[in-house]
């Protein structure tokens, strides 16, 4: 159905506000037809870029291009970018088609094509039956489908969604989250969506873009932002994380390894690293024996701790040192371990874990 | 049931509000209503006669046509300037709070006794017109309609600028940007927007300023200059100048009632425009 979407060049973008530094140094290029999304805690810059996206808020510093045309100075109405905003801003004195009419009768279009244009995306986004309610008389996820159609309805290049599920109970939420990524390959708009939660960040985009103090720390699949983390920031951000403290990094054939307590860890390689660093590993990625492992990293540790989450179960443990380490199993795996006393050996193979810097 | 304890003692509390209103405006009121069926001989002549009566019935009508003619005037420069206050800058917030405000605390009598001498025969208006060649004689700009109207609108805006306010206020601001997004012009956003939004302020306003404006006296009585009487003079005059207490009192009981049923019918449209479709 789009006949146009585009990608978009970000080019050292920074805002200020008086002595606040909302962004620096933003350059990031989002690709026709991905769905980008922005994640990071509030107060990060995510939606201040957004907005500088959309043009409600002019940049500081550096350009923007939309499939290399440079927009930096263009207006929000004039880019006109289809916008869903967090609490939808629907019209609450007009109609759902109302409503969703309105881009349309901006630009002038015939009173037939509105409405024919306006009757097929309330079809498509199931709110067929619901045309002439208002806004208040509609529940949050309807509401959420007239925002979705409205900033839909004229085909923009780009669609931006600012936190739009926040408002929504978890279920609502992913149907919602499914919804949005089936209007995301039937339109084949380039979608780019903040979000805090990572998990939505993860199941929804094919690239995530971490942010921070204002700052672009990394960009990438969310396979290999939450596999191979640049930062500690970006690895602890993205999930539970076990963080290991090492010392005497050296390089060996196998990769790079580090000393923790007396054990020798290894880890992919990483050359920017000497003297000490940190070992990252992920909790499903470890595993709980009785022995030490032939093969792999392992350390003994004690467990001090569980707790049932239905399909998995968490295990906390403490190693000699008192460094806590998290573990989660298939709660069909973990049962039969629990019964052996409190002593184990918690162990990964050498790909699952990664080195990070111990500053970042 | 659980509000019953509380009854007896939120009554008590209460108490010296209702009685004072019941003195100063209750019981005054009634005896205004009493003279108007007792004064000069019992019975509905008075009323008999306002309706016959020219003279009441052209004030009456010049009344309504003013106070119409001032609301309108008054909410649609309440309107404006109130937008500057919520939306302006600043220093633009703080010129207008000066010039809307202030005056507000000035006696109406001074009020009006400023406009007459901004535009009297020797006021300054017509003295710079004239210092400036651009009038030979002075121009008639007081004791008529037009300084009566410029007069109320001065002393309404005030009143309407409260309720459009608090209307303005509660827009949210992403509304309008969602409009801006989906490339709505300023003017466009303004009309389908940002206006259909604060019309229950509007609708406020008009009601605020239509009904204070019905019974002004000290404004029309100095600026019309007995010209163009409307009813509040008009009461006065039969009252003071005329003896004639039956006819002033029936004048003063018609007006109080077309206020009421005014405030009734305005205040169930505005219920309705507050919800927002009225289902």
């Amino acid at each position: 159905m789009s006949k146009r979407a585009v990608g978009l060049q970000v080019i050292g973008i920074g805002k200020s506000f008086g002595h606040f530094t909302a962004l620096k140094d933003i350059t990031l290029d989002i690709a026709p037809g991905e769905f980008l999304t922005l994640l990071g805690p509030s107060g990060s810059g995510k939606t201040t870029f957004l907005m500088v996206l959309a043009g409600f808020q002019a940049a500081s510093e550096g350009r923007l291009l939309s499939d290399g045309v440079d927009i930096t100075g263009s207006r929000a109405e004039d880019r006109s970018f289809g916008m869903v905003f967090q609490g939808y801003a629907l019209f609450p004195h007009k109609s759902v088609a109302q409503n969703i009419a309105f881009p349309l009768q901006v630009r002038g279009i015939a009173r037939e094509d509105i409405a024919r244009r306006v009757d097929a995306i309330i079809a498509r986004v199931g709110l067929a039956g619901h045309e002439n309610k208002r806004p208040a008389q509609l529940s949050g996820g309807q509401q959420q489908r007239v925002a979705l159609a409205r900033a839909l309805v004229f085909e923009p290049p780009v669609l931006l969604l600012d936190e739009p599920f926040s408002a929504l109970d978890k279920h609502l939420r992913g149907r919602m989250q499914e919804e949005v990524a089936r209007l995301h390959g039937e339109f084949g708009t380039t979608f780019v969506f903040v979000t805090h939660d990572q998990s939505e960040a993860l199941s929804l985009s094919s690239r995530i873009a971490i942010f921070n103090h204002g700052r672009l720390l990394q960009v990438g699949a969310p396979r290999d932002i939450y596999e191979r983390p640049s930062s500690r920031f970006v690895a602890e951000f993205l999930g539970e994380i076990n963080l290991l403290p090492v010392g005497g990094i050296g390089h060996c054939a196998r990769g790079t390894s580090g000393t923790f307590e007396d054990a020798r860890l290894t880890a992919p390689r990483h050359d920017h690293l000497d003297g000490s660093a940190v070992l990252a590993v992920r909790p499903e990625h470890m595993s709980v024996s009785a022995e030490p492992p032939a093969e792999g990293n392992g350390v003994p540790a004690r467990l001090v701790g569980t707790t049932y989450l239905g399909s998995a179960m968490r295990l906390a443990f403490a190693t000699r040192s008192g460094t806590p380490l998290t573990v989660t199993l298939p709660s069909v795996a973990a049962g039969h371990i629990l019964d052996r006393g409190p002593d184990f050996w918690v162990n990964w193979s050498f790909d699952n874990g990664f080195l990070l810097p111990e500053q970042s | 049931m659980r509000n019953r304890s509380a009854f007896w003692p939120a009554l008590a509390l209460m108490a010296p509000l209702v009685l004072f209103l019941a003195f100063a405006y209750a019981v005054p009121f009634l005896g205004v209503a009493l003279w108007s069926v007792t004064l000069p001989e019992p019975g509905l002549g008075q009323y008999e006669r306002l309706v016959g009566d020219p003279l009441v019935q052209s004030a009456f009508l010049r009344t309504f046509r003013i106070c119409l003619i001032v609301t309108v005037i008054a909410v649609a420069c309440a309107y404006a300037v109130t937008y500057v206050w919520v939306r302006g800058t600043r220093m633009q917030r703080r010129l207008i709070e000066i010039c809307i405000f202030v005056p507000f605390w000035i006696s109406l009598l001074t009020r009006a006794f400023g406009w007459l001498a901004l535009l009297s025969t020797r006021g300054i208006v017509n003295t710079s017109l004239q210092a400036l060649g651009l009038t030979d004689g002075p121009l008639a700009l007081v004791r008529n309609e037009p300084s009566v109207i410029a007069g109320m609108v001065h002393v309404l805006i005030p009143f309407a600028v409260l309720p459009l306010a608090s209307a303005m206020r509660t827009v949210d601001e992403r509304m309008l940007l969602a409009a801006r997004g989906m490339g709505a012009s300023r003017l466009r956003i303004f009309w389908s927007v940002f206006l259909p939004l604060t019309l229950p302020g509007v609708i406020g306003a008009t009601l605020i300023v239509f009904v204070f404006s019905l019974g002004f006296f000290v404004t029309p009585a100095i600026l019309g200059g007995g010209r163009s009487i409307m009813v509040a003079e008009l009461v006065y005059l039969r009252m003071f100048q005329s003896p004639d207490w039956g006819l002033g009192a029936a004048i003063s009981v018609a007006l109080v009632i077309l206020v009421a049923g005014l405030m009734g019918l305005l205040a169930r449209f505005a219920r309705l425009g507050l919800t927002g479709g009225g289902r």
